[in-house]
This record gives structure tokens, C-alpha cells and sequence, in this order.
């Protein structure tokens, strides 16, 4: 198993280099660059910049080279930390993606253990008694919800809250937490406000894997072992829990790989909508106005994030499997 | 040994069900699913509004007017009285003295008769024939028009908005499956029947492009197109970027039946038979996954529907003046506007509706189309 | 001796969509004490069903309808495990501890993430209260250690070793020999072996049934032996019962059955084995017909559109009784109770 994943662990930096060469062709693909861009967003807001200001950031940034320098030299700043400088908020790009990055884990992690907290008991129960009336309940609150797009989702409740309650439910925090430091209270104030959008953002992926694992559920119940485990004189649910929902768990571990990157860019429109301090509304503003290299530094580590996660599964259902642990010769 | 006894003249279930062909197969199990033929017929209906949609508007989409602003839904009541005469409650303006907006509320008192195949707007069946009716309408001289799901801030009628946001949206959507369709089937298969270097290359590939973020580079993607563009060129930019990522999934699976299949044993069979290449692809291979096929491609569909309208949605997919699902549901964004017009979120109504008839309807195709099912 | 297990008159139905299938029809047999019985037939004739009725494991739709089944544990009062609720503590304590099943695919039927020795050391575990009333609880320690001498005692090598392994890591005979250590790790008075013989080879097989009968030997274990395969009868069992479609066309002692065959079906079956002393290029022996459809069961003798001996007007109006025919064996056949058929 070490074999496997130092060979995954080395094609991180491989693959990551890769992306980076996308993004970075993808940043190029608005006309102008980014200075014109920039003179001109000073110029409308009423700063103003020097000739030599502008010459010194155009060397700084390697816009009067060739475009494989300009890569170079963007790879070397970010390997170093310096991730640009954003145009509409004048600020580093690390302050303006550090302040937000923590809470867009934190976010898509809450969503991520809604999801399976609700879904594989869901999933189970589904399965172990098929054409009951829960079941029936289950089946139709699963359809509808993977035919709901998040955001309308977020949508509907916000409407809901305001017309009828007169609440508003955007923001992460209470007004008077907003700009306060970190506390034991801000983080409560913080986990009242970030459950409505992690279920929001969940509803989905929860729906999809509860009908995943009951399909999954089912299929394993017929199975030799089952009946054995069966004749052996075990119980059912201890059974159920122990052989086929135990294997039909397996397939779904996969699917972290994909269903954590999801999150992460799942979160961008709930974000945008329920107004969170998100990398992923900053992404959105950025890419409108055109703040490439800000555009470009998020876009890396949402790349970063997904190969992440497609390596965590990778690792885990290598080791839940004994048959790919054990095989490796 | 003594006779079997004769057998039966009539042909049981089970001689009907041995000589049908696979296709008929699938149809009699797809029958079965009352769910997936109600959501077809429910997907029949949208894609006749999509054939049409000025048929099916009653005024034009486009037409604005700030004194029209915010006119609540007139619902359409089937009977006045006793008698099948369709009509609409009226509508009330009063100018609000601070704001100097019009706000209008419903009259129950005052009806509106409404007919069926009424002259309206003129617009151009198909591009081509010159027609002026529709499917609803006011009855000439009833003075207003008709606002079946109420108006937006600028006045614009939005019945006849979600008929055309249904023609964009859904098109997208088949468009872009089609594609992805295209793409994956032609290098899933290659890399499939081929093997070799090529296998590898497109392999890769694809794993790359699984690899990555697809709403965030959509977005980026997107963004890039140039502001000056037409919508209709835009609109076939968002279905190829659309697709460009959503081949893979369909190019692995179809190189991965590939695979399964050439090993399997009735292709051994009809190779011991003498078989030519051409004849084993075409007569055993492509028969066996492509029912699969076009059921994956259908639950493909609402994926591509869902990203379309986030896309619109967030401003940068289809843009206006066009239209889509994701364009009105814009209008949605501000909460004290949907406070006072809830009925602007009806779009994401639709849009659930659609996406849930694909689903159930690809299910039934993979079950139908699954023959070791029931 | 009382026999360790009487079934009478089993009925399993199946509720499909299409119809109703009696799996099992009116099926009754009794297996004594250390007795090897075996059920025969082809497939599709109830012998499984008849198996999973024992244990009250069938699946929905099917259900056991009627008849009874008197098991006879050690010592204790007989109880009939039709009445037994199948989810029950009863019948679960019954289960593995005093009536254990050895299935028909090892490979498929040991848990492909547990260790073998993980799945053996759990039958102990659940029933340590059977064959170890009193006393502390079992221990890992113990459990493994009474697991390897287990694998030791039905011949698997290294069995230190072994326990640690997969059951995809062992071979066909190996994961055999684990399965009926398993089977046999509670002591049971009765084994269920369910076409034990079948996803193995034939020397393999050999070893297998060899293992089974030194087994049955030495610990008196009664063994109901379900197969398709007359030369596996032929090996192990004592008393054969052949089943089509349902019901019991003949049973008796294996001799009987296989010198003087009864029942046409069972003729007809002897007769369909090729032999080696049949001439070059002779045409193999087959039964005329095939097996009916299950919802398509013939009025009268479930065989009688493929027997030779038919009897017009009688076979295919009633269904004959199993009676009686000679010493210890019987057949549910007209041709031997002809006055029994009504006019």
C-alpha cells in the first residue's frame, strides 16, 4: 500500500504543474493585460499612477516579456507566497484568500459530514426495508432534492426567512461579531449561523448518496456471504452493518474524491448567494472585473484542492479494500 | 417413446417475449414505469414549448414598461360560474404617493375572459411562417393584457419570458450532452477498441480533465468570453465549454464497456464463428452498450441544465437581452424584491420540475435497457 | 432413534408478480441420527428452498407456508422450525449452533474484508453459550487458538498461518475446508451441505467428500447433502430423496434407489449418465422435454409430459401420493398404486 500512494504522492506535483500551465492560459484569455486593466481601474476611481509606477510594476509582474517568462515569473512569486495584487481591493491577494479560506474548509467540511451523517443511515434504512412507507418518503425527498439546485435552495429558505419571519439569513456571523477577534463566543455565533448553508450546500450530495447507497445496499443483500453470515445465526441488523453495508460502503469511499473538490466549488454559488465570506464570491467578483492574478491564485488552489481530495480517497479505499492493500505485489 | 402431448396453438407470454427484438424489449420494460412515462410526457410538453415558444407566450418578452412593474399572478379559472369560460381576476393600479411607483394588486370583482388560440404579438413560427396566434389570450377589447405568472420590474411579462428561458435552457442542455455524447463515444472508443498508445494519451487526458475544479473553471472559462459577443455566439460558446469537460465521464465509461466487452464470451463465440471485425462491432458490441448509452446521456441532460442556469444565474453564462432559466432567476438574487414579487422564483420551479422528469425518465431507460433486470 | 429432523408436508410459496410459484409442494422426508441424507434433482426442483426452509432463511417474496419440521436437538424436546419466527433468538440460536449451512460457493460466501479467521472466531463467539454454558467469556486469544486447531483438524496446512488470510487468497480446496471448519465450528447436530462439490474440481472434490465423511464419522453428524450430481449421491449418501418440480417423486435407502429405481424420473436421471461402456458414437441418453415453466406446472404428476410410462387419463388429471412401494422405499407414482387414482 506505501507503494501506491508514494506513486500517487508523486504525481501531485506533476499534475498541479499542469494546472498551473491551464490556469495560467486561461488568465491570459481576456484582451488587454493586467496593467492596462489596472491604470485604467485607478484612473476611474480617481488615484493616479506615475510613469516609472507603471514601468516598475510591468518588470515586477514581467509583462514586457515573452509569455513563458511571464509564467515563470508568476510561478516563482507564488512559490514564494506573493500571490498578486488584487485590482478592485488594493490589497494582497494572501490577505484577501487567507481571511477567506479557512471558513471555505470549515463550510464545505460541515456540509461534507451532514452528508454522510444523514445519508448512509438513510441509505441503510432504505435498503433493509424497501417499499415501506419511510422508505417511499426517502425515495421522494431524494429525487426532488438532486433536482434542486443549491442556490435555489438558498433562495427559497432566505425568501421563506424574510417574508415570514421578517430574518434575514445571510452572513456568517451576528452584526456584532463580525469584525470582533476570535472567542469562544464568536465561534458558537459562528456555528448558529454556518449550519444553514453547509445544509444547504449538503442537500444534493446528501440526496445523491443516500439513493447511491441503497442501490449499493441492495445489490450486496443478495449476496452468498449474506446468507451465510445469515445461517451462521447472526442477527440482521448486526449483520447488515457488518458484511453488506460494509461493502457497499466501499465504492462510495471513491467518491470522496470527487464529492470534497464539489463542495469547495458547490460553495461558490451558495456563498455568492447567502453572502459568506468565501473564496468563492471573491473568485466570481474577480473574474468579472478582470483581477486575473487573483482570479488565477484561487483557481490554483481549488486545483490543489481537488487533487487533494481524489488522493484522500485514493488512500482510504486502498485501505478500507483489503483486496487492493493486500495485492499490491 | 410415447408423443409429448401437442403444444398450446395460441403463443404464451413467454414465446411473444422470445421473439421480440431488443428495442421492443426495452420499450415493454420502460412501459412499466408509470413514473418514467409520466415524466416523458411531462419532457414531450417542455420540448413542444421549445419547438415554439412565441406560440406559447401571450405578450412579448422583451416588451418593458416601468408603469407595469410587479403585477401580481392572474390565475387562470377554468369556469365563470357554471360555464367553461375561462377567465382572469383584473388588476388594480395605484400610485404610491411616496415612492411614485405603481403598485397593482388583483380584482376578484373585474373578469377578464380569456380565449384559447387568441391574436396576439406577431412573430415567425420556426423562423419561417408569419402567425399572430397563440395558445392563451385576453379577449379582444378586454383593454389589458394577460399576465399569467406577473411581471418583473421592468414590466416584462414573465409567463411569456419562461416559455423562451424554456427554449434556450433546455436546448443548451440537449446541445451539450449531444457533444459530450460525440466526443466521448468517438475517443471512449478508440481508446477502447484501439488500446495501445492512443488509450494511454486519451486516458490521461481525461483524467486531467476530471481533475479539475469544473464550476470554478467554468467560470473562468466563461468570464473570458468577450463582452462584444452576440448572444447567439455566446450561446454556442457556453454549450461547447459546457461539454468540453462533461465528455469524459461518458468517454470512460464507453471505454471501459469496450474493454469488458471484448473479452466477453459471445464475442469469442461469434469470433469462433467466423465473424468479420466490422460485423462483431456493429451486430454484437454496439447494440449492448448503446441502450446504456442514451440512458446515461439522459441523466446527463439535467447536470448540464443545473450548470447552465448557476452559470446564468451568477451573470456569467447566457447574458442579457437573451434569456434562459438561469437569466430570470437573476432577477431573483435581491430578497426584498422576491418579497414583494415571489413569483419571480417560478423559473427555478421549472427548472426543478425538468430536471426531476430527466431523471426519472433515465432511470427507466437504464432499468428497461438493463436485460438482466426485471 | 428418533430421526433428528422430520419434515412433513413443506410448502414454500413464492409471491411474483406474475403468479404464484410453489417452490416447495407437500415435501417430506426424515434424516436419522448420523444419517447422510441426499436431496437429488435437477435444478429448478425446490432442493435449495427446501435447504433455506430448514435454516428459515428464505428471502421474500417466498414464504413457508405450510408443513412441519421437527428438529431434535441434543438432548432437548423437538421443536418445529416452521413455527419459529424467522428473525427470532430461537431460531438463531438454532442456527449455526444446531443446524449449520455449508453453502455453495466458498469463494462468494466468505466476506471478501474479513479474514477467515475473523468469520470463525464470530460463530464461536455468538453461540459460546451452547457448547460452553458456563465459564468466563470466550477470549480473542482462545477464539483464535481454537480456531487454528479447527483449520487443523479438516486438513488445512499452516493453519497458524491461514487463519490470518483472505478467502481470496486461499485455494478452491482450501476455502472449502475453511467453510466446512466453520460450519462445523458449533457442533451441530445436523449440516446443510448446499452443493458443496460444485464450483470445485474433481480431485478436489474427492478430497472434500473424503474430508466430509471422516467428519460425519467421528462426530455423528447427520448431514442433509443437496446436490444434482448422482455419482456425489452415490459416494456419501445413505438415503436419497429425488425432488422435481416441488415435490418427492421417490426416496429410499441408496442401494435401492440406484439398483432398482422406482419412480420413471429417477430411471430416466440413472439413465442419463454417459458411460464409458456405451459404444463409440452412440447418441448420450437425455430426459424428452425440459423442465416447465414454474408457473406453467402441468395439471396431475408434475412429470408426466416427459414420462414414458404415462398413463393416459389417470397421470395427467391427479397428482399421486408418495406411498410406499417396497422395504424403505417409496414413490409418488401410479404405476404402483394404481387403484388409489380416482375413476
Amino acid at each position: 500500500m506505501t507503494r501506491f500512494v508514494l506513486k500517487r504522492l508523486l504525481l501531485l506535483p506533476l499534475l498541479l504543474l499542469v494546472f498551473s500551465v491551464t490556469v495560467f492560459a486561461i488568465m491570459q484569455a481576456p484582451p488587454g493585460d493586467f496593467l492596462t486593466t489596472y491604470v485604467a481601474t485607478l484612473a476611474s476611481s480617481g488615484s493616479s499612477i506615475t510613469a516609472e509606477q507603471v514601468a516598475a510594476l510591468r518588470h515586477e509582474y514581467g509583462l514586457d516579456q515573452p509569455i513563458w517568462v511571464q509564467y515563470l515569473k508568476w510561478m516563482q512569486n507564488l512559490l514564494t507566497g506573493h500571490l498578486g495584487l488584487s485590482l478592485e481591493y488594493q490589497r494582497p491577494n494572501a490577505e484577501l484568500i487567507g481571511e477567506r479560506l479557512a471558513l471555505t474548509l470549515v463550510l464545505a467540511l460541515l456540509a461534507f459530514v451532514f452528508t454522510w451523517v444523514v445519508a448512509i443511515p438513510a441509505g441503510i434504512y432504505s435498503a433493509t426495508h424497501p417499499r415501506s412507507a419511510l422508505d417511499y418518503v426517502f425515495t421522494v425527498l431524494n429525487y426532488i432534492g438532486v433536482a434542486t439546485p443549491n442556490f435555489m435552495l438558498a433562495l427559497v429558505l432566505m425568501w421563506g426567512a424574510f417574508a415570514y419571519l421578517g430574518v434575514s439569513i445571510t452572513g456568517l456571523f451576528s452584526s456584532e461579531f463580525v469584525e470582533a477577534p476570535w472567542s469562544g463566543a464568536r465561534v458558537l455565533d459562528l456555528l448558529t449561523h454556518i449550519w444553514l448553508p453547509a445544509v444547504v450546500l449538503g442537500v444534493a450530495g446528501t440526496a445523491r448518496l443516500t439513493r447511491i447507497m441503497r442501490a449499493n445496499l441492495l445489490d450486496e443483500l443478495h449476496k452468498p456471504y449474506v446468507t451465510t453470515a445469515r445461517a451462521k445465526g447472526l442477527s440482521e441488523w448486526r449483520l447488515v452493518l457488518r458484511y453488506p453495508a460494509r461493502l457497499a460502503l466501499n465504492p462510495l469511499v471513491s467518491t470522496i474524491g470527487w464529492y470534497l473538490p464539489l463542495l469547495f466549488s458547490g460553495s461558490l454559488i451558495v456563498a455568492t448567494v447567502m453572502n459568506l465570506p468565501n473564496i468563492g464570491p471573491l473568485l466570481l467578483r474577480a473574474l468579472i472585473n478582470q483581477d486575473m492574478y487573483l482570479a488565477g491564485a484561487i483557481l490554483l488552489i481549488y486545483c490543489f484542492l481537488t487533487v487533494l481530495g481524489t488522493l484522500i480517497s485514493d488512500i482510504l479505499l486502498a485501505w478500507l479494500d483489503p483486496r487492493i492493500r493486500v495485492d499490491d505485489a | 417413446m410415447p408423443d409429448v402431448p401437442a403444444a398450446p396453438a395460441a403463443p404464451t407470454a413467454e414465446e411473444r417475449v422470445s421473439v421480440a427484438s431488443n428495442w421492443t424489449l426495452v420499450w415493454w420494460r420502460f412501459r412499466k414505469h408509470r413514473l418514467a412515462v409520466a415524466s416523458a410526457l411531462v419532457l414531450l410538453g417542455l420540448y413542444a414549448v421549445v419547438l415554439c415558444p412565441d406560440f406559447f407566450s401571450t405578450q412579448d418578452p422583451e416588451a418593458t414598461d416601468a408603469r407595469l412593474a410587479f403585477i401580481p399572478v392572474q390565475r387562470v379559472r377554468l369556469f365563470d360560474g357554471w360555464s367553461p369560460r375561462p377567465w382572469v381576476p383584473g388588476i388594480i393600479g395605484k400610485r404610491n404617493t411616496i415612492t411614485l411607483r405603481m403598485e397593482w394588486r388583483l380584482d376578484e370583482t373585474r373578469k377578464v375572459p380569456v380565449h384559447l388560440f387568441a391574436s396576439g404579438y406577431p412573430y415567425r413560427l420556426l423562423g419561417l411562417v408569419p402567425l399572430r396566434v397563440h395558445l392563451l389570450g385576453a379577449a379582444p377589447g378586454a383593454g389589458a393584457g394577460v399576465h399569467l405568472l406577473g411581471t418583473d420590474r421592468l414590466g416584462r411579462d414573465q409567463w411569456s419570458r419562461l416559455a423562451h428561458g424554456t427554449q434556450t435552457s433546455m436546448t443548451i442542455g440537449l446541445t451539450a450532452v449531444t457533444l459530450s455524447v460525440v466526443f466521448g463515444v468517438l475517443l471512449g472508443g478508440i481508446s477502447g477498441y484501439v488500446g495501445g498508445l492512443p488509450d494511454l494519451i486519451i486516458q490521461r487526458v481525461i483524467e486531467l480533465l476530471q481533475s479539475l475544479p469544473t464550476i470554478p473553471i467554468w467560470l473562468a472559462l466563461t468570464a473570458a468570453l468577450p463582452r462584444d459577443w452576440s448572444p447567439l455566439r455566446v450561446f454556442f460558446a457556453i454549450t461547447v465549454i459546457l461539454s468540453l469537460v462533461g465528455w469524459t465521464t461518458l468517454g470512460r465509461e464507453v471505454r471501459g464497456r469496450f474493454l469488458s466487452l471484448r473479452e466477453e464470451d459471445y464475442v469469442l463465440a461469434a469470433e469462433l464463428a467466423g465473424a468479420s471485425r466490422r460485423r462483431i462491432i456493429v451486430r454484437h458490441m454496439v447494440p449492448n452498450f448503446l441502450s446504456h448509452i442514451i440512458a446515461t446521456s439522459t441523466l446527463a441532460i439535467p447536470a448540464m441544465i443545473i450548470n447552465e442556469t448557476a452559470l446564468s444565474f451568477l451573470g456569467l453564462g447566457i447574458r442579457p437581452p437573451a434569456i434562459s432559466w438561469g437569466v430570470l432567476l437573476q432577477e431573483a438574487q435581491n430578497i426584498q424584491t422576491l418579497a414583494l414579487a415571489p413569483w419571480l422564483l417560478v423559473p427555478g420551479l421549472v427548472v426543478i420540475v425538468s430536471v426531476l422528469a430527466f431523471n426519472l425518465v433515465g432511470d427507466g431507460l437504464r432499468d428497461a435497457a438493463d436485460p438482466y433486470g426485471d | 432413534m428418533e430421526p433428528v429432523l422430520s419434515v412433513r408436508d413443506l410448502r414454500v410459496h413464492f409471491v411474483l408478480d406474475e403468479g404464484l410459484v410453489r417452490a416447495v409442494d407437500g415435501v417430506s422426508f426424515d434424516v436419522a441420527p448420523g444419517q447422510v441424507v441426499g436431496i437429488v434433482g435437477e435444478s429448478g426442483c425446490g432442493k435449495s428452498v427446501t435447504m433455506k426452509a430448514i435454516l428459515q432463511i428464505v428471502e421474500p417474496p417466498g414464504r413457508v407456508v405450510g408443513g412441519r419440521m421437527l428438529f431434535r436437538g441434543d438432548g432437548a424436546e423437538a421443536v418445529d422450525l416452521a413455527r419459529l419466527d424467522p428473525r427470532g433468538a430461537a431460531m438463531r440460536a438454532i442456527r449455526g449452533a444446531e443446524i449449520a449451512l455449508i453453502p455453495q460457493e466458498p469463494m462468494a460466501a466468505f466476506s471478501p474484508v474479513h479474514t477467515v479467521g475473523d468469520q470463525v472466531v464470530e460463530a464461536l463467539r455468538l453461540h459460546q453459550r451452547k457448547w460452553r454454558p458456563t465459564g468466563p467469556a470466550l477470549s480473542s486469544a482462545d477464539a483464535r487458538q481454537m480456531t487454528v486447531e479447527l483449520f487443523r483438524d479438516v486438513g488445512i496446512s499452516m493453519p497458524g498461518e491461514r487463519v490470518d488470510a483472505y478467502a481470496w487468497q486461499l485455494s478452491g480446496g482450501l476455502r472449502q475446508r475453511a467453510m466446512i471448519a466453520m460450519a462445523l465450528s458449533c457442533r451441530p447436530r445436523l449440516l446443510i451441505a448446499d452443493e458443496p462439490t460444485t464450483a470445485i474440481d474433481v480431485t478436489t472434490q474427492a478430497q472434500v467428500l473424503n474430508l466430509l465423511r471422516e467428519l460425519q464419522r467421528r462426530r455423528g453428524t447427520a448431514i442433509v447433502f443437496i446436490t444434482h450430481d448422482l455419482g456425489v449421491i452415490a459416494q456419501m449418501a445413505h438415503h436419497v430423496v429425488v425432488m422435481y418440480l416441488g415435490r418427492v417423486m421417490e426416496q429410499g435407502p441408496v442401494d435401492d434407489i440406484f439398483h432398482s429405481p422406482k419412480h420413471p424420473y429417477t430411471r430416466a436421471l440413472l439413465r442419463s449418465i454417459p458411460s464409458l461402456l456405451a459404444p463409440a458414437q452412440s447418441p448420450l441418453p437425455t430426459i424428452a422435454g425440459s423442465i416447465p415453466h414454474p408457473l406453467g406446472r402441468p395439471p396431475g404428476c408434475a412429470f408426466h409430459p416427459r414420462c414414458p410410462e404415462l398413463i393416459a387419463g389417470v397421470c395427467d388429471r391427479q397428482a399421486p401420493a408418495l406411498k410406499v412401494v417396497e422395504g424403505e422405499q417409496s414413490a409418488a407414482c401410479f404405476l404402483y398404486h394404481r387403484d388409489e387414482a380416482e375413476p
